[in-house]
């Protein structure tokens, strides 16, 4: 009896080791990737040049952290990644807030103002999720051009508001549609019009779901390459390219600790996002699947 | 003054009549439930009055003024919903303040009358709270204070007890009784439940098929249901409904019910006038004999039918007896222990409160 129970939990103790040691060696070979662009970064380039790759750096520097952002040569201009990774934030803010207060208006209205043919237009807005970023790039350029916006900053805000409203609306529909229209419907007969019951009763409560919409958003802009190719050039270009033309154009020895502070850098704003946001991400992305 | 005239009020979703023509009118501090399963149209009705849903046809008037083109902030009324619909990220005072506060209410005025309707309602102490902290008696009680505020003319409700469970809502069917004896406006109330219609009700409007069927106090509505439908729906057990002929002997109507392995049952003394009785002399009818009208025969009475019960179920205060008549199941409310199962009973019956019905169309026979 003694000894049953000592080796049942003694058998548990070995199913634990199993679970955690695969665990974290899984984790490390994840991490891999992050660790060697870390510890890149923090050398100079003698040192990666002598072979150490994956090792531990010999003398930390952040010489190359500070020659990415304001030093490095992106085509003839040597400003480092500074201005644009501002371009990136003058892009990205706008965007987030339009394409997610559109979202949250359409998701509002076709789901508590329902009109004839609003499940049609729902249907139509979704298949801008399903469509590439290749097929709309000529078109849009097009647009661009008409509307004098070819090469700029806030073309590139409304490239992504208009596509990023497709997926901003999916999710504030799909959040709303668990709301019970009996709350519309009480605050009018309170009194309320569309807008006060839009920000008085519907917003307050949709918290989770804005909070997904902006990182999903956020993740999206300013991660994006493609548009940013396509659309700008030179000195209005996001973070993305700029970060593309470090990297690729190179004269001499290549600069792997600087293309990797460049990659940090670069990378940050998001990571920074999902560490502050993310328990809300999840969350919110459950919210519309499980009432309550 | 706060009357409600329906009058005619119907309602299309495309080629569907939901509401074929329902005319109601109350009076000032009526209590009107409209009583009827689901799919009859009875929320709809009420929705109509809010003014959350267009009127097809018809009209509808609040206090004399017809409202069919006012939105619902202007008909000046106040709505309690089946699922509170309070609002989540709001505590208890600013989910009552809330019209007040889009009405332009002065913050003094607004908090004299949220004390006036949390005291009315014992809800000081939850002032402060969320909703999602609240139990479903608590959050019923703010929505009723939501509506108090309003002062309106026209109280609706619908169905606002049935998410509550067994106990609860009999305690808050009370306290609205009781509200509505202190407050004395005009309720429409909305429910499918036949018990809160007749405890809490001054007319009750009994809908099927978007038809009223009837509508009459609640009393009047149990003792002399206009049709075989209203005799079924209000009552529980519900009225009998026994086929049966209707025989004239020296000018009485005698109604005439089998009883299967004996002899059949001669009733007399039934409220009938002279025309009907000639019109339906050796005609089929329906009699309607609510529960109740049976009791353990004595000595001297008249109107007895002898049966073989089937089946008796204690209810506590009576006991139901189930016996074949007529060719359907027959239900008598008896005393405790008065009769047994598997055995033959005879029972009296007080015919002056039974009910007939034409056996083809279902309608009262008086």
């Amino acid at each position: 009896m003694h000894t049953e129970a000592r080796s049942a939990r003694r058998s548990n103790q070995i199913g634990r080791l199993f679970i955690y040691g695969s665990l974290i060696a899984l984790a490390a070979f994840y991490l891999m990737p992050l660790w060697v662009m870390i510890v890149t970064s923090l050398k100079s380039l003698d040192e990666i040049y002598g072979g150490s790759f994956i090792g531990v750096p010999q003398a930390i520097t952040f010489e190359a952290w500070n020659k990415a952002w304001q030093e490095a040569c992106i085509g003839t201009a040597c400003t480092g990644l500074r201005p644009y990774f501002i371009n990136s934030i003058l892009m990205v803010v706008p965007a987030v807030i339009l394409s997610t207060g559109i979202g949250a208006i359409n998701g509002y209205i076709l789901t508590k103002w329902r009109f004839t043919g609003a499940n049609a237009i729902f249907g139509l807005l979704l298949f801008g999720c399903f469509l590439p970023f290749q097929a709309v790039i000529l078109p849009m350029a097009q647009v661009l051009g008409r509307l004098h916006l070819s090469g700029t900053i806030p073309g590139l805000v409304l490239v992504h508001t208009v596509y990023g409203i497709s997926f901003t609306t999916l999710f504030f529909r799909n959040y709303f549609i668990t709301i019970p229209d009996e709350l519309t419907r009480a605050a009018q007969i309170d009194g309320a019009g569309f807008f006060r019951i839009f920000f008085s009763v519907m917003l307050p409560t949709a918290l989770p779901i804005i909070v997904v919409s902006c990182i999903w958003q956020f993740t999206q802009i300013w991660n994006d390459f493609l548009f940013g190719v396509s659309f700008t050039a030179g000195q209005s270009s996001p973070i993305t390219v700029a970060l593309n033309n470090i990297v690729n154009v190179t004269m001499g020895r290549k600069q792997y600790n600087v293309d990797m502070a460049a990659a940090m850098i670069a990378a940050i704003p998001t990571l920074f996002v999902y560490v502050v946001a993310g328990r809300y991400f999840v969350r919110g992305l459950t919210a519309g699947a499980v009432k309550g | 003054m706060s009357t409600l005239e329906i009058d005619q009020a119907r309602k299309l979703y495309g080629d569907l009549e939901v509401l074929k023509g329902v005319s109601i009118s109350i009076g000032t501090g009526d209590f009107l439930v409209l009583l009827g399963p689901s799919g009859c149209g009875k929320s709809t009705l009420l929705n109509m009055i809010a003014g959350l849903e267009s009127i097809s046809g018809g009209e509808i008037r609040i206090a004399g003024k017809v409202v069919n083109d006012l939105s619902p902030k202007d008909r000046d009324i106040a709505m309690v919903f089946q699922s509170y619909a309070l609002y989540p990220t709001m505590t208890v005072r600013q989910n009552i303040e809330f019209g007040m506060k889009i009405r332009g209410v002065s913050q003094a005025e607004r908090d004299k009358a949220v004390k006036t309707a949390a005291d009315l309602l014992q809800m000081t102490h939850l002032l402060d709270r969320k909703p999602s902290q609240l139990s479903g008696g608590q959050r019923q009680r703010v929505a009723m204070g939501r509506a108090i505020v309003r002062q309106p003319k026209l109280f609706l409700f619908d169905e606002p007890l049935s998410n509550l469970d067994a106990k609860l809502r009999v305690d808050m069917r009370t306290e609205i009784k009781r509200l509505h004896a202190r407050l004395g406006t005009t309720i429409v109330y909305v429910t499918h439940d036949q018990i809160e219609a007749m405890t809490l009700a001054t007319r009750v409007a009994v809908m099927k098929d978007g038809v009223v069927q009837h509508l009459d106090d609640p009393q009047s509505v149990y003792d002399r249901p206009a049709n075989v439908y209203v005799a079924r729906f209000v009552g529980s057990p519900s009225m009998n409904i026994i086929p049966a002929r209707l025989d004239v002997e020296d000018g009485r109507p005698i109604a005439v019910i089998d009883i299967p392995g004996g002899a059949a049952a001669r009733l007399s003394g039934i409220p009938l006038s002279s025309q009907a009785a000639t019109k339906y002399a050796g005609h089929n009818i329906l009699v309607g004999i609510r529960p109740e009208l049976f009791s353990v025969a004595g000595a001297q009475a008249t109107q007895t039918v002898t049966v073989n019960i089937d089946v008796v179920e204690p209810t506590g205060p009576d006991t139901l007896a189930l016996f074949q008549a007529g060719g359907v199941e027959v239900t008598a409310r008896v005393p405790p222990r008065a009769v047994a199962a598997r055995a033959s009973a005879t029972l009296a019956v007080d015919t002056g409160k039974i009910v007939m019905f034409d056996a083809d169309n279902e309608q009262r026979i008086d």
